[in-house]
């Protein structure tokens, strides 16, 4: 309830030190858009069934929703807003722009990072790989193909970066 | 020769979408805002006995309740139905109908508050299915309709339809079923508003047509429109769930009025299916007479809809089940009987492609076996049929571009069809089926000689143009498609162009983004605001450079001789004379539909200033052990006139394939029956949709034909597509397993059924085997072009 005192627990969101107090029942979705003000993660459910609000917990994709923000005292947060780098895209954020995987773009940032997470432990995926690996997430504008297409043309990128 | 059109460029908001930039609806935060939750029903039929908000009202942090008695004008989309209340008065409809508003400083006092208040309910008996509501006139769930618990009953005869079927060579009838699936937008509706003391409204929503919010919400809170502002953030995915006026949207608008303070209010997602507005069920009959040849001699119809609980779209998606059957095939005399009924269930509406997936399913299934008893290839047989382009159909729709011809090449061609269909192994089969759909709705909503689409646009002396529109970006790239054109026009970088669209405050109006019309109508709109910009700047630089106006080119970014580039000057440059010599540059572009030929009652239905083209290929594995069907490629070829984006129209291809890939194999808003009508999937755990692991291969070709409507030649491509999908995947199941499940989704436990009907030797066939009875209104009888008609009906002589 709404009386109930606040806790306080210290993380590493997007690489920064970061304090935050909140409710003890919240869920990290909550903490990052209600307390952080970090609205580019979303929610279409909040009972674990559609993936967008994934993000990354110690470098591992995590459903948001289901994650109790106490639970995340002394972790690595990693959220949409801090994919670009010193005003610059990511890879993936580049491949996704241009090849149109993001018609609406709400489930865009839990794409994102399920890649981003993908490619971090398997630089280059088949195209069965990145299914697999995007199984979790539902898209209902985009067929899912082009989000395979980008994935596949960012890991090419960072390849031969 | 086009510097922008056609290309597949970056969307101008991409980099807002894949930096998480983008403010939807439920992003949008302001101080003291407070949060909104409804109550609602628990009860499929009931009249409310009484509601006690006494014990909510007074827990601490609840700042306003509302009941029905605050808002008791009624309203919804369609003039003719007006049967929605923001929260209930006298009695709800289904499991989920709102019958009270609360606004707290907290969602979680809003939700404990629910739980205080009490309603007693009198349960009346409800209607699970048309059938239902057919067979039961009483109680009536509306106290308006044409007959009983039937909301509309439409009969229209396009010539004499028996005379034509039995001129045939061969008649054949089927019956089909379409079941209700739902638009499932990733972003649950959310809604804030805000009220100022100086007796002004502002609402941000995820709507998709926020000129109809505007009017609903002036006519409900009694306030002038002036004095309401309706913003549509972009929508996280629409799918036509975001079409209707919502009661959500106007409760919290009168809770910011009453409290003085912002109010917000986000759906979860069970509430998401308890809003719907999704694909009506549909029971339908179709009887047409073909001659040896496969022409068709003429063609009866009969659709029957499960509307849910209010009229929504419904009158209009009722006449869509009737209206684009000659679209595509030639049909000389043409029967349409259509009924909508009531039930106690989530109301049905608008999704993609709008009442005509349904009998597209049905024709083009009902086309697969007349082929094979002719004993015609199907894909020759469809192209015997074609209407021709620039001709008149029996109902008077006018065809403009038609491509479905070469769209039926191209996927004949491209997935191996001649050595694939009935030479597949048991187990694999391919399927063809094809479509069209409308470039935009001919007609508005509300009856009115007002353009359907409004561009103003402004040039900066800096150089940069802002393009203001009252569009809705849903994810379709609309916003961008204003850049494009614009673009091209005046030979700018899109991306040195701003848009502001969907604000009833600074846009013109456009109606919004439903039944395809945002390319074409916008596009068009923004082609004229543009071409006359062009014309002012293109005078004063003339004069500059010396040269006549009609050898200005305008490209890169430069106003120059078109016989000589190096004469000429910056595109600001040009701005900064006319500005000098005129004042401010502004122009405004306008787009009204051509008028329709058919002037009989129920013409308004269908026409459109283009039809897109569709045709498929299917490819499936049917296990039959599991009757799990796998799709592994579909070849779709799409005639779009002209991409505006190429990368654009390729991913509504892909889209429209996935999403039709759903409600083929496993989309369905399934209910449990009898007395009590219980959603048994308000989840999206339980409501099956496709992942990654389902999704299909697709093989998409654009055929480009410019259509003399469109802008650049333009004609729609996000709805169109979808339709042949399901009746392309059905026709492939019978040939690979040689049973037709003519139902979707076409579930494994369908196709188990039907095999079980093989193997003992019956019918092998899994769907419905009767339509009921109907009271069917006396006809309207229209002659056809061909019998000297003139769109009118001709009116019957009583004795």
């Amino acid at each position: 309830m709404s009386n109930e005192s606040k806790v306080k627990i210290a993380l590493r969101v997007n690489d920064e030190p970061t304090e935050v107090a909140f409710a003890p029942h919240k869920t990290l979705l909550e903490v990052l858009r209600e307390d952080l003000n970090l609205t580019g993660t979303k929610h279409g459910c909040e009972l674990g069934e559609c993936g967008t609000c994934t993000v990354l917990l110690d470098e591992t994709p995590v459903l948001s929703c289901l994650v109790l923000g106490l639970a995340c005292a002394g972790k690595r947060v990693r959220t949409v807003e801090g994919m670009a780098q010193g005003g610059k895209l990511h890879p993936l954020q580049e491949t996704f722009a241009d090849l149109g995987a993001a018609q609406c773009g709400y489930c865009t940032p839990a794409f994102l990072l399920a890649a981003e997470a993908l490619l971090m432990s398997n630089p280059k995926p088949t195209r069965d790989e990145i299914k697999d690996a995007l199984a979790g997430n539902l898209c209902r504008c985009t067929g899912y193909l082009k989000i395979y297409e980008a994935i596949e043309l960012a890991a090419q990128r960072i390849q031969h970066a | 020769m086009h510097k922008v059109i056609g290309k597949a460029l970056r969307k101008v908001d991409a980099v807002a979408k894949v930096t998480g930039a983008t403010r939807f609806a439920d992003d949008l935060a302001f101080p003291r805002m407070l949060f909104c939750k409804l109550l609602r029903s628990t009860q499929p039929h009931a009249r409310i006995v009484s509601i006690d908000t006494g014990a909510a009202a007074a827990l601490d942090g609840v700042q306003a309740v509302l009941t029905g008695r605050d808002l008791p004008i009624p309203f919804g989309i369609l003039p003719v139905s007006q049967d929605e209340h923001a929260l209930c008065v006298d009695k709800v409809r289904f499991i989920g109908d709102p019958v009270a508003a609360v606004a707290a400083t907290t969602e979680e006092t809003a939700t404990a508050a629910l739980d205080l208040i009490k309603v007693a309910y009198e349960p009346l008996k409800s209607f699970a299915s048309a059938e239902d509501a057919v067979a039961n006139p009483e109680p009536r769930i509306h106290d308006y309709g044409d007959s009983g618990n039937l909301h509309k009953l439409i009969d229209l005869e396009f010539g004499d339809a028996d005379a034509g079927i039995a001129k045939g060579d061969f008649v054949r009838e089927d019956l089909f079923f379409f079941e209700g699936n739902t638009h499932l937008p990733m972003e649950q509706h959310a809604a804030v508003a805000t009220w100022s003391p100086d007796g002004k409204v502002t609402l941000w929503t995820s709507t998709q047509t926020p000129h109809y919010v505007h009017r609903a919400l002036a006519k409900v809170l009694e306030l002038p429109p002036a004095r309401i502002r309706v913003i549509a953030t972009p929508n996280g995915g629409g799918f036509g769930g975001k079409s209707d006026p919502f009661n959500h949207e106007i409760a919290v608008a009168k809770l910011a009025m009453i409290t003085g303070r912002p109010v917000k209010i986000t759906l979860t997602r069970e509430e998401v299916f308890y809003c719907h507005r999704g694909r009506h069920p549909t029971l339908m009959s179709v009887r047409t007479g073909v001659t040896k040849d496969g022409a068709i001699t003429g063609m009866h119809f009969r659709s029957l809809l499960d509307g849910g609980a209010y009229g929504s779209y419904g009158v209009a998606s009722t006449y869509y089940t009737g209206a684009l059957q000659t679209v595509t095939y030639h049909v000389p005399r043409y029967h349409f009987q259509g009924a909508r009924a009531f039930t106690n269930k989530a109301p049905c509406g608008p999704k993609r492609g709008h009442g005509t997936p349904q009998p597209r399913f049905a024709l083009e299934v009902h086309l697969d076996k007349i082929a094979e008893e002719l004993r015609i290839d199907p894909a020759e047989l469809r192209l015997k049929t074609l209407v021709p382009a620039n001709s008149l159909t029996a109902n008077y729709l006018r065809i403009g571009s038609m491509g479905l011809g070469t769209c039926i090449e191209k996927v004949v061609d491209g997935s191996g069809w001649k050595t694939k269909f009935r030479k597949l192994p048991q187990g694999r089969g391919v399927g063809l089926a094809c479509s069209s759909y409308i470039s935009g709705a001919g007609l508005p909503i509300y009856w009115n000689n007002m353009p359907h689409s409004g561009v103003q646009l402004k040039c900066d002396r800096g150089g940069g143009v802002t393009v203001f529109c009252g569009s809705t970006e849903i994810g379709q790239g609309s916003d961008s498609i204003l850049a494009y054109i614009v673009a091209e026009v005046l030979g700018v970088d899109p991306f040195d162009i701003a848009v502001v669209t969907g604000d009833t405050d600074l846009t013109p109006v456009d109606l919004g983004s439903y039944s395809s019309r945002v390319t074409l109508m916008t596009g068009n709109a923004a082609l004229q605001a543009a071409e006359r910009a062009r014309q002012i700047l293109a005078v004063h630089a003339a004069r500059k450079l010396e040269v006549p106006v009609e050898r200005l080119a305008f490209a890169d970014g430069r106003v120059c001789d078109a016989k000589d580039r190096k004469q000429g000057m910056s595109f600001a440059e040009a701005v900064q004379l006319a500005e000098a010599a005129e004042g401010t540059i502004g122009t405004t572009g306008s787009y009204t539909p051509p008028k329709s030929a058919g002037r009989y009652r129920g013409a308004g239905v269908g026409p459109s200033p283009a039809y897109s083209y569709s045709a498929c290929v299917a490819e499936v594995d049917v296990d039959p052990e599991t009757g799990i069907v796998r799709v592994p490629t579909i070849w779709i070829a799409h005639d779009v006139g002209r991409s505006i984006n190429s990368a654009s129209v390729i991913g509504q291809v892909e889209g429209s394939i996935y999403m039709g890939l759903g409600e083929a194999l496993m989309e369905e808003m399934a209910y449990r029956g009898n007395r009590n009508v219980v959603h048994k999937i308000p989840s999206l755990l339980e409501y099956k949709s496709p992942t990654t692991l389902e999704m299909c291969d697709v093989v998409t070709y654009l055929v480009e034909d410019p259509d003399p409507n469109g802008p650049f030649g333009a004609k729609e491509v996000g709805q169109g597509p979808l339709l042949p999908v399901m009746p392309a995947v059905a026709n492939a199941v019978y040939d690979a397993v040689g049973v037709r499940v003519d139902e979707v989704p076409i579930t494994p436990e369908k196709v188990l059924k039907a095999l079980r009907r093989k193997e003992k030797g019956e019918p092998a066939r899994y769907g419905p085997d009767s339509f009921p009875d109907i009271p069917w209104p006396e006809p309207t009888r229209v002659p056809t072009p061909w019998e000297g008609g003139d769109g009118k009906s001709v009116e019957r002589v009583h004795a």
